[in-house]
C-alpha cells in the first residue's frame, strides 16, 4: 500500500512539477503500456498464461477511441473539399464513398468508451474460452496469440480503406469538441491516464490478493492438481485473459488521446514482445514493478536510442537474456529480496524495542 | 472468383501458383525442420532461428563474393560450397548459445522464447552494423538462371527447382538421421524419457547440444537456399518466424511427417490465394484456417503418441 501510494505520488505530483510538457506527455504515453504490463502480471506472473498479442487488445482499444475522435474530426464542414464529404480522409483518398457499417456506431462516445473495454474482452473471451477449454497452454497458446498479433497487423495494413493502413488512423483534433491538442488538454489527459492507471493497479491487487489471485497461483504451479480439486481451470484462465485484454484495451484508448494517432506499429508481433519485456523486467509478480518496468524501459529506449541508436538493439537484446536468465523475478525481485532487508536491518537496529517484522517473502519461481 | 478465365489458363495458373508454393514450401521446411527438432525434441523455443537463417544467407553472400574474386573459375559451384559454410557458421553459433544460454533454460519453454528473443535482437544489430542495412543479392550461377518451359504457358525457374531439390536431400538427410542412426535413437530416447536414457547411458547434455547445433545448422542451409529466391536484410528472418512456428505447431511437435504435411498445406494455399486475393489478404486468410484449425485440434495434424510423464 506504501508502495502504490508512493507510485501515486511519483506519477501524478513528482513528475507532472518536475517535467515540461514535452516530457510529461512522453511519460504519459509510457504509462499506457503500464496497463498492458499490469494486465501481463495478472496473466502471466500469477496465472502463467504467457500472452504475445497483447499488441492486439491495445490496439483493439486505441483503434475503438481513434474511430471516435476520426469521425468527429471528419465532419462535412471539415472534410468539405473531399469527393464524399463527411468521411474520414484516408477513406476518400481510397475511393470509399461510405461510411462501413462497423464505423456507424462510432459516433457514439458512450457506445466508444463501452467499446475501448468490451471489444478486447470480448475477443479474449472468445480466445480464451477456445483454448483453455481445449488445455491450450503455455508455449501454444504464446504462438497462437502471436500469430493473431500477425494476422491483425497484416488485416490492418492491408484493408488501407477501413482502417487507414500503415499510416493508421491520424490527425485526431477533439473529443466532444475539446480540443486535445492544446496544453492544458495533455495536462488533464495525462492526470486522468495516471488515475485510471492507479485504479486499474487497484483493481488488479483486489483479484491477486483475493480468492482467484490463489487460485491462479495454484494453477500456474500444478493445473492438474487444482483441476482435480474441482476448480474450473479453464473458467479461471479465460477470466484472467480477459481482465488482462481490458487493461490493454483502456490503456490502448489512453495511448490515442495522448499521442494523437494509432497504427498498426503499436498492435503487432514486435510491440507485443515488448510489452512483455516491460512487465518482465519491472518483476513478473508485482503489479507495481510492471508499471515501473514500463516507465523504465521505455524511458531508456527513447533517451538511448536518441544518442546510440545502434546500441539500443544490444541493449534492448541484453535486457531480454538478462531479465531471463539473471533475475527473472525482475528489478520487484531484486528489491524484495536485496533492498527490502535492508532497510528492514537498519530499521530495527534503531529502535531495538520494536519486534522484527517478518521477512519480505521471497518471490516464488 | 474464377470468372474471367478460361479453363487451360486456369490449369496454367494453378500450376504456376502451385510451383511457387512448392518453392514457398521449400524454404518453409528448411526451416521448419531445424525449428521442429529444437523445439520437439528439446521443448526449446527458438525465436532467433530466423537470424540463424539470416547468418546462413550472408555466408553464401560472402563465400559468393570470394569465389569469384579468388577463384572466378569455380563460380558455378560456388553454392555447393557456400552451403556447407553456411551449416557449419550457423551450427557453431548453435552450439555456443546453446552452451551459453539454452541449456540454462531447459524446461522453461517460454523463458527461452523472450532470451532467444534478446539474442535475434542483438543478432540483428550485428548483422546491420558488419553488413549493412541494405538487402543484398548473390549472383547466380548461370546454369542456375532462366527457366524450363513445360508448356507455351507454364514456365519453372531453375533455380527453384534446385531449392526443391535441395530440400528433398536435405529432408532425407535428417530422416536418415533421426530414424536410421544411433544419434537419431540417443535424441528420441532423450526426448521421451531424460532420466531413463540417462540410467542407460545416453549423455543427455551433449545429445542436447548436438541437436540444437544440428537445428541451426539446417537453418543456416535454409538461409543458403534463401539467397537465391530472395534478398537478404538484417530483418528479414523475423518475416518467416511467426511463419514457420505455425507451420512446426500446425504439424504437430514431435512429429516431422507432420511438419512436412503442415508445410506443404500452408504454403500451398498461401501460394494459390496469393493470384486471387491480394497477397496480405492471402496470408490473413491462411493463418486464420491455421488458428481455427488448431482451435479445434490443438496438438496439431499429426500426433506423436507418448505417455506423458
Amino acid at each position: 500500500m506504501i508502495g502504490l501510494v508512493l507510485f501515486a505520488v511519483l506519477i501524478l505530483v513528482v513528475l507532472p512539477l518536475g517535467l515540461d510538457l514535452f516530457r510529461l506527455n512522453n511519460i504519459g504515453k509510457y504509462l499506457t503500456y503500464a496497463f498492458v504490463a499490469v494486465g501481463l502480471v495478472l496473466c502471466w506472473g500469477l496465472g502463467g498464461v504467457l500472452s504475445l498479442g497483447q499488441g492486439v487488445f491495445f490496439g483493439l482499444g486505441g483503434y475503438a477511441m481513434a474511430m471516435f475522435l476520426k469521425l468527429e474530426a471528419s465532419s462535412p464542414e471539415a472534410t468539405a473539399i473531399q469527393s464524399t464529404p463527411g468521411i474520414p480522409d484516408f477513406m476518400d483518398w481510397n475511393q470509399l464513398s461510405a461510411l462501413p457499417w462497423f464505423w456507424e456506431p462510432f459516433h457514439n462516445l458512450a457506445f466508444t468508451i463501452i467499446a475501448v473495454v468490451a471489444v478486447p474482452t470480448i475477443f479474449a473471451f472468445f480466445l480464451g474460452a477456445m483454448l483453455f477449454r481445449r488445455r491450450v497452454g503455455g508455449v501454444y497458446f504464446a504462438i497462437i496469440t502471436q500469430a493473431i498479433a500477425s494476422i491483425l497487423t497484416i488485416l490492418i495494413i492491408g484493408q488501407q480503406g477501413l482502417t487507414g493502413g500503415i499510416n493508421g488512423i491520424t490527425d485526431l483534433r477533439t473529443l466532444l469538441g475539446w480540443d486535445i491538442r492544446t496544453d492544458a488538454a495533455k495536462y488533464i489527459l495525462y492526470y486522468v491516464n495516471g488515475g485510471l492507471l492507479i485504479l486499474v493497479i487497484l483493481a488488479a491487487q483486489f483479484i491477486k490478493n483475493g480468492k482467484i489471485g490463489r487460485i491462479l497461483v495454484a494453477l500456474r504451479d500444478k493445473e492438474d492438481r487444482v483441476r482435480f480439486t474441482g476448480y474450473d481451470v479453464a473458467a479461471y484462465k479465460t477470466f484472467v485473459f480477459c481482465i488482462a485484454a481490458a487493461f490493454s484495451g483502456i490503456g490502448g484508448a489512453m495511448f490515442t488521446l495522448q499521442v494523437g494517432f494509432m497504427s498498426p506499429s503499436f498492435v503487432g508481433i514486435v510491440p507485443s514482445i515488448e510489452m512483455v519485456v516491460f512487465c518482465a523486467l519491472g518483476g513478473r509478480l508485482s503489479l507495481l514493478g510492471a508499471a515501473y518496468g514500463a516507465l523504465i524501459v521505455n524511458y531508456a529506449k527513447t533517451s538511448f536510442s536518441e544518442s546510440f541508436p545502434e546500441l539500443w538493439l544490444f541493449a534492448m537484446g541484453a535486457l531480454f537474456i538478462g531479465v531471463v536468465v539473471a533475475f527473472p523475478t525482475g528489478l520487484a525481485g531484486l528489491w524484495q529480496q536485496y533492498v527490502q532487508p535492508l532497510i528492514g536491518r537498519a530499521l530495527t537496529r534503531r529502535s531495538t524495542a520494536a519486534p522484527a517484522g517478518p521477512a519480505a517473502p521471497a518471490p516464488g519461481e | 472468383m474464377f470468372d474471367g478465365y478460361t479453363a487451360s489458363e486456369l490449369v496454367s495458373i494453378l500450376a504456376m501458383q502451385g510451383f511457387a508454393g512448392l518453392i514457398l514450401f521449400s524454404v518453409f521446411l528448411l526451416m521448419a525442420l531445424g525449428l521442429a527438432i529444437i523445439f520437439g525434441q528439446m521443448g526449446v523455443i527458438n525465436m532467433a532461428h530466423g537470424e540463424f537463417m539470416i547468418l546462413g544467407a550472408y555466408m553464401t553472400y560472402l563465400t559468393s563474393h570470394l569465389v569469384q574474386d579468388y577463384a572466378p573459375g569455380l563460380f558455378g559451384g560456388y553454392f555447393f560450397l557456400a552451403m556447407i559454410v553456411a551449416f557449419i557458421a550457423a551450427g557453431a553459433l548453435g552450439l555456443l548459445l546453446e552452451w551459453a544460454l539454452i541449456r540454462h533454460l531447459y524446461r522453461r519453454p517460454l523463458d527461452t522464447l523472450l532470451a532467444t528473443w534478446g539474442v535475434s535482437l542483438i543478432l540483428q544489430q550485428i548483422y546491420r552494423s558488419v553488413f549493412g542495412a541494405r538487402e543484398v543479392g548473390v549472383t547466380l550461377p548461370d546454369w542456375m538462371m532462366g527457366a524450363l518451359s513445360l508448356s507455351d504457358t507454364i514456365e519453372v525457374p531453375i533455380n527453384g527447382l534446385f531449392v526443391m531439390a535441395l530440400t528433398l536431400v536435405i529432408s532425407g538427410i535428417v530422416f536418415l538421421l533421426m530414424f536410421r542412426s544411433s544419434w537419431g535413437l540417443q535424441v528420441r530416447a532423450v526426448t521421451q524419457n531424460r532420466v531413463m536414457a540417462g540410467a542407460a547411458g545416453i549423455n543427455g547434455r551433449r545429445v542436447d547440444a548436438m541437436t540444437f547445433a544440428l537445428g541451426c545448422g539446417i537453418a543456416g542451409v535454409a538461409g543458403s537456399a534463401f539467397t537465391m529466391i530472395g534478398s537478404t536484410g538484417p530483418t528479414s528472418g523475423q518475416l518467416y518466424i511467426v511463419d514457420t512456428f505455425l507451420v512446426v505447431v500446425f504439424g504437430g511437435a514431435q512429429s516431422l511427417l507432420g511438419t512436412i504435411a503442415s508445410a506443404l498445406t500452408i504454403s500451398q494455399s498461401q501460394s494459390t490465394l496469393e493470384f486471387f486475393l491480394s497477397g496480405s489478404m492471402a496470408k490473413v486468410f491462411t493463418l486464420l484456417v491455421v488458428v481455427l484449425i488448431l482451435l479445434v485440434r490443438p496438438q496439431g495434424l499429426f500426433v506423436l503418441k507418448v505417455r506423458k510423464a
